[in-house]
């Protein structure tokens, strides 16, 4: 097998090198959050030194998918709702990888739900970015999981009657171990959370507000937005479950009424990664069916 | 097919131990020097219900069930003894006794369990009649009685297999070695009590007026007892795979339970995730990073994997998946087989389809078939999935240990070092060429050699869109048709290299020089198999093909077949003729020439029914079979 000298390699890293030479020029809408994101990876990227060669950047479908397109890594676009799947087994098989996921409110919250639970309850040593912009952009502006209540699009004309997915407590009951919220309209706090959650040991998810300023323009832009570490109004430990669990659910509520209250929610640094599980050998019984011929074969050299 | 053969069936309740009983008296036959095979008819229940498994002993090779059986171990429903009256599942005891007296042969054996088993109910059956019109033997015994005597109830097994060993005339020497293999301490001492006590009672106490004894036999070299599923899990294993993802689903939880057993001690990985939309999107992720990577799922779960399946063919991701076939639609019979999924396999997910299908047809092909379809799909960068079914999972026969005595393949066919991507292709801006132009990258045969993420120089966007060279979403009609084309001509490649580069898949039976012929696929090869020596035997001039190609189809192998013969029958566990539709679309041609025999009953095909509809094909006649199976005439008749 063929070394993959890219890993580890640490030497100065320009910001540009993410950045591709030729095009595609990003199709986004002027205004969009998205670009939020993709210049928090750009800088957040070489300042915890992570190189375009060992990191693979895994997008689901929608807006948000079209990252992969203006950031120069390994990139796998893949599917909606399947990008935590196909990043999680890439974190797996190459464990060198600095491995991020990245997709819509609909793709992550929605369709990929299921896959978004089970990567956080096994606490997979990876980053998940939520472009969360309340809406699905991509299709021409149809009610998402996290639109608010009574939202009315050209799928729910009278308003829909379902209250929105509350992310940050669904991945705090789920088992996230790195859970924040930001907002494109914050850049220094956005390349803050980014570089933290990239280096943490651990599923890390945040919920990144992309303001759509083409099919939510009645929403609100995330301004003002307030940052719960900074203001002198919150104080809560992020390493307690219970006081987090508080915060995230305050957070949830006040954005529907208005307030943007931003910053990180929950850490939990004790907890080992799936990475970290799966090196601890586990004692398995014994005698299993086939193991005579099987013996067999690894003497072969398999 | 030897005259002289045992076929021992044991019946009683899920979760009484009739699959550990039944594999441990099969090991002890082959031990013995006969060849063995296995067929597992089994409810999808827990406990209770109504269960056998049949083993099929003889000098000769076996490789199908057969024709009815000759034995009956009747254990005894343990479950079925309910206290509560109306209990839906309740009062069953006789069912292990009951349910199995059709299919038994004249001069067959029954021991029961006369623990379980009430004198009344017996009497009901009229056992002693129907015993006296067929010439049935009849042992009962009291082997939960015997069982509680010297350990503990559950131990009536053992006891059962000492009496069919005293019947038989068998040596125990085999069975204690497998006992005392599988236990030990108090349970062992007890188990090989009852088993001696049991022997012991029939020698001293019973008339033997029945002729069957056990054959006799002799191996030549060393033999497995393997199912196909550990055959599909060994071809894995040497096929250098090491990362599997699923979720449970019979019947394709046997491999993945077989290598996740295995995996971690050789440093792979299994992971049971959330839903075979994951499994699937797993393998696919794991094989983008290096790993040689596998899922796979039963109809129901395959139908989830119809997403990263799709993805796999257009970001030419190697991965192999598994489709382990139980009747449909929909829950269908969970534990039945059927052949109902092919079309399926072959055509989900959205757009046309580029993939390879392999359907073995004995446990030899599971191995070497799931080996190959590695081969290929690392090498063609294509997915690559083994249809089969609940029947080839769990059924059993003897295999010389010698046969996989052969060099693993951990090779990850067309994936570049990182010297040879110095030499590849890339854009302005360092991007390599991973889904490069036949000019560029000096490929024949359509593929486009890959690079891996953490290798320097390979940068590369893989994407479900369609792409540019470097993989960027591209709409530009030329690239389109490029690199469009160039995917599904691949399986013209393979074709090439499988025609010229390997032997044949597709496995031939009978007189060469017949007119009549029978074509199947899978795991109804082995009934036809016995069928075709049966029927010449007989005086008539039969040959069969078992195919195991599905895509790329053997057109040529196929075109010869069919040219050779007048008339055809094909023979396929399904209702709607799947195969005999492939081929005809495959050919275009052929449909005036070719009947269909089919079964959907949840059983497979016994040899007889084979011989039966074929002599009524042949002798012209337009009569139905006897059994459930249904003959569909050709195509203008």
């Amino acid at each position: 097998m063929s070394a993959f000298n890219a890993i580890g390699d640490e030497r100065e890293i320009d910001r540009e090198e993410y950045t591709p030479g030729v095009e595609p020029q990003p199709t986004w809408c002027p205004g969009c959050g998205d670009f939020g994101v993709l210049k928090s990876l750009k800088q957040a990227l070489p300042e915890v030194g992570r190189t375009p060669e060992e990191t693979l950047v895994c997008t689901g479908i929608g807006c948000s998918g079209k990252l992969n397109s203006y950031l120069d890594t390994y990139g796998f676009h893949t599917i909606h709702g399947r990008s935590l799947p196909v990043a999680r087994a890439a974190k797996l098989a190459n464990d060198g990888l600095e491995v991020i996921a990245a997709g819509g409110d609909g793709d992550g919250y929605g369709i990929g739900g299921n896959h978004f639970i089970h990567t956080a309850r096994e606490n997979h040593d990876m980053t998940y970015i939520v472009f969360n912009n309340e809406i699905f952009g991509l299709t021409k502006g149809q009610t998402s999981p996290t639109s608010p209540k009574g939202h009315k699009s050209k799928t729910q004309p009278g308003g829909t009657a379902k209250t929105p997915i509350r992310p940050l407590s669904m991945s705090l009951t789920s088992g996230a171990t790195y859970i924040a919220r930001t907002a494109a309209v914050n850049p220094n706090q956005a390349k803050e959370i980014i570089a933290e959650a990239i280096e943490h040991d651990g599923f890390a998810h945040v919920d990144f507000l992309t303001q759509c300023p083409t099919w939510n323009k009645d929403a609100r832009q995330y301004v003002p937005y307030i940052d719960v570490q900074e203001s002198d109004d919150y104080d809560f430990d992020i390493t307690d479950r219970g006081e987090a669990a508080q915060m995230m659910q305050e957070t949830e509520d006040v954005l529907n009424e208005g307030t943007v209250l931003t910053g990180r929610y929950y850490v939990d640094e004790e907890s080992p990664s799936y990475q970290e599980e799966k090196k601890e050998p586990r004692p398995r019984p014994a005698g299993t069916a086939g193991r005579a011929v099987l013996r067999r074969r690894r003497r072969v050299g398999t | 097919m030897s005259d002289d053969e045992l076929i021992w069936r044991i019946a009683g309740g899920s979760g009484d131990g009739i699959d550990s009983t039944s594999q441990n008296f099969a090991k002890a036959l082959m031990r013995a020097g006969l060849h063995v095979f296995t067929h597992r008819h089994y409810p999808s229940r827990i406990r209770g219900g109504h269960t056998y498994v049949e083993i099929r002993a003889s000098a000769d090779d076996v490789q199908s069930r057969g024709d009815g059986y000759n034995f009956l171990l009747a254990l005894g429903d343990s479950f079925a003894r309910n206290p509560q009256e109306e209990a839906y599942y309740g009062n069953e005891e006789i069912k292990p006794l009951s349910e199995n007296l059709d299919d038994l042969r004249e001069g067959g054996i029954i021991v029961y369990d006369e623990g379980l088993v009430s004198e009344e109910d017996v009497a009901d059956l009229e056992l002693e009649k129907r015993a006296e019109e067929n010439d049935w033997h009849v042992f009962p015994m009291d082997l939960r009685g015997l069982a509680k005597e010297h350990g503990r109830e559950v131990m009536r097994n053992t006891a059962g297999v000492g009496v069919t060993a005293a019947l038989l005339d068998m040596d125990l020497e085999h069975i204690e070695d497998l006992m005392s293999d599988a236990m030990g301490g108090d349970v062992l001492e007890s188990n090989l009590e009852i088993l001696h006590e049991a022997y012991e009672i029939v020698n001293e106490e019973y008339d033997f007026e029945h002729d069957l004894r056990a054959p006799t036999g002799e191996h030549e070299t060393e033999q497995a007892l393997l199912s196909g599923s550990n055959a599909i899990a060994y071809g894995s294993i040497d096929a250098g795979c090491r990362f599997i993802a699923g979720y449970p689903m019979t019947p394709w939880t046997d491999v993945f339970t077989i290598l996740s057993q295995n995996f971690p001690d050789m440093g792979g990985i299994a992971e049971q995730v959330e839903d075979e939309i994951a499994a699937a999107a797993l393998a696919v992720g794991a094989s983008h990073a290096g790993a040689k990577a596998m899922s796979g799922s039963s109809g129901g779960g395959f139908a989830l994997m119809s997403e990263p399946l799709g993805l796999a063919e257009m970001t030419e991701t190697p991965i192999v998946l598994l489709e382990s076939m139980r009747a449909g639609p929909s829950t269908g019979m969970p534990t039945k087989p059927e052949q109902g999924d092919l079309e399926f396999v072959l055509y989900t997910s959205q757009g046309d389809s580029s993939r390879v299908v392999f359907a073995p047809g004995t446990i030899e092909e599971c191995y070497e078939q799931t080996r190959l379809a590695f081969h290929i799909a690392y090498e063609y960068q294509i997915p690559a999935i083994i249809i089969y079914d609940q029947k080839l999972s769990g059924e059993n026969t003897n295999v010389p240990v010698e046969f996989f005595d052969r060099e693993p393949n951990p090779d990850l066919g067309s994936t570049l070092t990182e010297d040879e991507l110095k030499e590849a292709a890339h854009d302005a801006s360092g991007k390599f060429h991973r889904f490069a132009y036949e000019h560029e990258s000096g490929a024949e045969n359509g593929v486009s050699p890959r690079s891996l993420p953490g290798q320097k120089g390979g940068r590369y966007l893989a994407t479900g869109n369609e792409h540019s060279p470097v993989g960027h979403i591209s709409e530009d009609p030329d690239n389109r048709v490029y690199q469009m084309s160039r995917r599904v001509e691949k399986l013209d490649h393979i074709r090439e290299e499988l025609d010229e580069e390997h032997d044949s898949n597709q496995t031939y039976y009978g007189d060469e020089d017949a007119d009549f012929g029978i074509i199947t696929w899978g795991s109804s090869q082995g009934a036809v198999a016995e069928a075709v020596s049966r029927l010449n035997d007989n005086g008539q001039s039969v040959k069969a093909i078992g195919v195991s190609d599905m895509m790329p189809f053997p057109e040529t192998e196929m075109v010869e077949f069919l040219e050779s013969v007048d008339e055809a029958m094909v023979v396929e566990m399904n209702a709607t003729a799947q195969f005999r539709g492939l081929i005809q679309k495959e050919l275009g041609r052929y449909g005036e020439k070719m009947t269909s025999l089919l079964k959907y009953n949840g059983n497979p095909f016994e040899p007889a029914e084979v011989v039966e509809s074929a002599e009524i094909n042949l002798d012209g006649g337009d009569e139905e079979p006897s059994a459930q199976v249904h003959i569909e005439p050709a195509a203008g008749d």
